[in-house]
């Protein structure tokens, strides 16, 4: 079974068109990666069905505006991937 | 429909929240001066506008779903495909329905009958934030009102 990061890698490579060897835990997908909000909404998509979760899109991005948190945070690969896993347990429990 | 206006939901037939679909029907005029030039001595339904007219479905539909609080904007198109000419006068069947429920985003499925023959259809995609402004959610409830919407939330 493949890891969660390797499983994002590869929505975002066939998503966005991206190579998925330039696709690394430590990428950062908005300034790394040069995803706009509009190419992830597409990327939030798949990790929805793929993972039967709701991302949070919205309350992650209200605190990053509020200060509250930054970008990497949510948006480096690596962060990404231990929210979706968190939010995976979340439902399990 | 007022094409000119790009009021394009006459009335919605069908709404049901429990299964997140909505029906609606939409006469497309006898006459506009779109059809002037689209096209001359051989008037359609541009597929701009029936794209349109499927994000005006679904957008009813979120709203619905979303208690009147906050307004769909079209985000993306894809997949859509025009499967037979659409012409003047002719009654339109637009069913659209949520394929995904996202934070701050939806995606629908959309078609067009005329008759039960299947006119087009497509994917879309909007991202939805609480009304702008006063003004649009204003404007939003009265042509509720005038398509029958039967979910408006109290103003």
């Amino acid at each position: 079974m493949s890891s969660t990061f390797d499983q994002v890698a590869t929505i975002i490579a066939e998503t966005c068109d991206i190579p998925r060897d330039t696709i690394t835990p430590d990428s950062h997908a908005i300034d790394d990666l040069g995803i706009d909000s509009l190419d992830f909404l597409d990327i939030a998509f798949a990790i929805d069905k793929a993972f039967g979760i709701k991302l949070p899109l919205e309350k992650w991005t209200q605190e990053v505006n509020d200060g509250k948190a930054t970008t990497e945070q949510y948006f480096v690969l690596k962060n990404l991937s231990a929210r979706i896993d968190e939010l995976v347990a979340a439902k399990g429990a | 429909m007022r094409l000119e206006y790009f009021q394009m939901v006459d009335r919605i037939a069908d709404l049901d929240i429990g299964e997140r679909r909505i029906t609606v029907s939409a006469q497309v005029p006898q006459q506009s001066s779109i059809f002037e030039g689209h096209f001359p001595g051989y008037p359609l339904m541009p597929g701009v506008l029936l794209i349109e007219t499927m994000a005006q479905t679904s957008g009813w539909l979120l709203i619905a779903l979303l208690k009147f609080e906050r307004m769909p904007f079209l985000a993306a198109v894809k997949e859509a495909k025009m499967r037979d000419f659409i012409k003047p006068g002719e009654p339109l069947t637009v069913d659209a329905h949520i394929v995904h429920d996202g934070s701050g985003f939806a995606v629908t499925a959309a078609r067009i009958s005329v008759e039960g023959k299947l006119k087009c259809n497509a994917e879309l995609t909007f991202r939805h934030t609480p009304f702008p402004n006063t003004d649009l959610r204003g404007h939003m409830e009265q042509m509720a009102r005038q398509i029958g919407f039967p979910e408006q939330a109290p103003s």
